[in-house]
């Protein structure tokens, strides 16, 4: 990519960005509404976490505390994903069955980019800032205090979780290309991520092996959790998978994409 | 009764369109399901297979087979989307002008819906409880046989009442989807879909069993597995048809409200 094309596409998402922040201030009970929503989400996982460890003081080798920061971590990844994408992706069915995706599709950007990202959400920057509280708090409580490089390898673990939830809901979406009514495919997002919610040591069999390798969601959460929670271990080993895995996922995602647009031209034409 | 089974067959044939979508739906709905048993698999495994409260293992591979067949046969799924969107969109007005009452023709839909999708949802579920043919246990009981599906009856109407309801909201806000989520939340804790919920510590106990959630799920389920009896189950199937009849009336006067105001600004 040029300076140039960089610079475009810079000032295109920074003008699609501030339209997002006027409309959701256009909406402010809305907005916050939709707060209140996600937080309940993630306190409601929070109680559940405190149903399971009133059984027991570990489940393999994870305290109550190591289980929260999991879910918090979990948290800021899939609200970091949500503010930037997954509206757009959860409308990509419409613009396919609609036939508005012609009209993104003259743009003179590239396609998967102006479908990816027209809209921000500020709500979930909100809500992934209490995921984020509840990682520290979570710190706090194991009294662990991590150095400067374990949180940069943290925050590059958070950038390839974020990119294998965009992967796993654009392949998803781009389902759209050939059946009609996608709108149920979205909840198989919910569904798949929900997974990484979990220690990954209690998945086995063929389950682990295919959320491990073929879509690797268990990974997602657990390795800059580990990171965090486990400063003796090495993350290399872990950091390399998901870093893998993640450049895979957006590689594939991107050939379904193109490969579905030359289905979706000559379809119309 | 004849015109509502009618709309009931017409229901049947609309959504075998969705076909695939169900089978999806119920595939993908297993994924969170097992996810959650390699969970509770560790939690017994830390505990080195001692029991919690009467549940080991198996008993909870049960209760999450049997939470996942009730909730396909009594949770709406997409039926406060339709109603709101039949409101919102004016399409409303060509069904008042219709001899049959907007809510039953609802429920018919929501009937014939929840039949679909059971019948196609049997399938993924099927290698499910063959996988854990092991685990399970039906009651012995024919009153238990009954008195369960009395209760599935009666959540399967309390969720379509409560999803009516707020589907109402539409008649003054274009946009209904926070509240709706706000609501599923606590439907979805609080209604037994990750946990039992007698493994509450007692005191949220007390306050969850008089709330409508328990009942949404949870309740008939625990009727199945004898988890429940005597007078508790007595007071719980009062409590539940309580909740029925309210939500029943909050739906109706919603109902009365919204169209007198849907109405004025037509006409």
């Amino acid at each position: 990519m040029t300076m140039d094309t960089a610079r475009k596409y810079g000032a295109t998402y920074a003008l699609l960005f501030r339209n997002s922040l006027v409309r959701d201030m256009a909406f402010k009970a809305n907005f916050i509404l939709w707060i209140v929503t996600e937080l309940l989400w993630f306190f409601g996982q929070i109680v559940f976490v405190d149903v399971m460890f009133r059984q027991t003081d570990r489940i393999l080798d994870w305290t109550k505390w190591e289980v929260v920061l999991l879910i918090g971590t979990h948290q800021v990844i899939s609200q970091l994903f949500q503010s930037f994408f997954y509206v757009n992706l959860a409308n990509l069915p419409e613009l396919v069955r609609t036939g508005k995706l012609d009209l993104m599709l003259l743009l003179p950007v590239d396609a998967q980019f102006s479908v990816s990202v027209r809209q921000f959400g500020l709500d979930n920057v909100v809500t992934g800032f209490v995921g984020a509280g509840i990682v520290a708090y979570s710190l706090h409580r194991l009294a662990v205090a991590p150095g400067i490089a374990q949180w940069m390898l943290y925050a590059f673990a958070l950038l390839f979780g974020i990119a294998i939830h965009y992967a796993v809901m654009f392949v998803l979406a781009t389902a759209s290309f050939w059946i009609v009514r996608a709108q149920g495919l979205i909840y198989g997002y919910f569904n798949l991520v929900s997974l990484a919610r979990y220690p990954e040591g209690i998945y086995r069999g063929a389950f682990r092996f295919v959320f491990l390798w073929i879509l690797p969601v268990i990974l997602v959460a657990n390795v800059p959790a580990r990171i965090l929670v486990r400063p003796g271990e090495s993350p290399w080993s872990g950091l390399l998978q998901l870093g893998g895995a993640a450049i895979f996922s957006l590689l594939l995602s991107r050939a379904l994409w193109k490969f579905a647009l030359r289905r979706y031209s000559s379809a119309s034409s | 009764m004849g015109k509502y089974l009618a709309i009931f067959n017409l229901g049947l044939q609309n959504t075998v369109v969705y076909r695939w979508n169900f089978l999806f739906r119920a595939v993908s709905g297993l994924i969170p399901m097992i996810g959650g048993l390699y969970l509770w698999g560790a939690l017994f495994h830390a505990r080195g297979g001692v029991d919690i409260e009467g549940w080991d293992f198996s008993g909870m591979v049960r209760y999450f087979l049997y939470v996942m067949l009730a909730e396909s046969l009594v949770t709406p799924v997409e039926d406060e989307w339709q109603i709101a969107g039949d409101i919102r969109d004016g399409r409303l007005s060509s069904f008042l002008i219709r001899p049959f009452d907007y809510m039953l023709y609802r429920l018919s839909l929501f009937g014939s819906g929840r039949l679909m999708y059971t019948a196609v949802a049997i399938l993924p579920s099927a290698l499910l409880l063959w996988i854990y043919r092991a685990d399970l246990r039906v009651p012995h009981d024919a009153i238990t046989w009954w008195l369960t599906a009395g209760s599935l009856v009666l959540a399967a109407l309390l969720q379509f009442f409560v999803s009516y309801a707020l589907a109402m909201i539409a008649f003054w806000l274009l946009e209904i989807s926070t509240i709706v989520f706000i609501v599923y939340s606590f439907e979805y804790f609080l209604s037994g879909r990750i946990f039992p919920l007698d493994l509450l510590p007692p005191y949220v106990r007390q306050v969850t069993e008089w709330l409508p959630f328990t009942y949404e799920l949870y309740f008939p389920v625990a009727i199945f597995m004898e988890r429940v009896q005597g007078p508790a189950l007595a007071r719980g199937l009062v409590i539940q048809l309580l909740w029925v009849v309210v939500a029943f009336g909050g739906a109706r006067l919603l109902w009365a409200r919204g169209v007198r105001r849907y109405q004025a600004v037509g006409g």
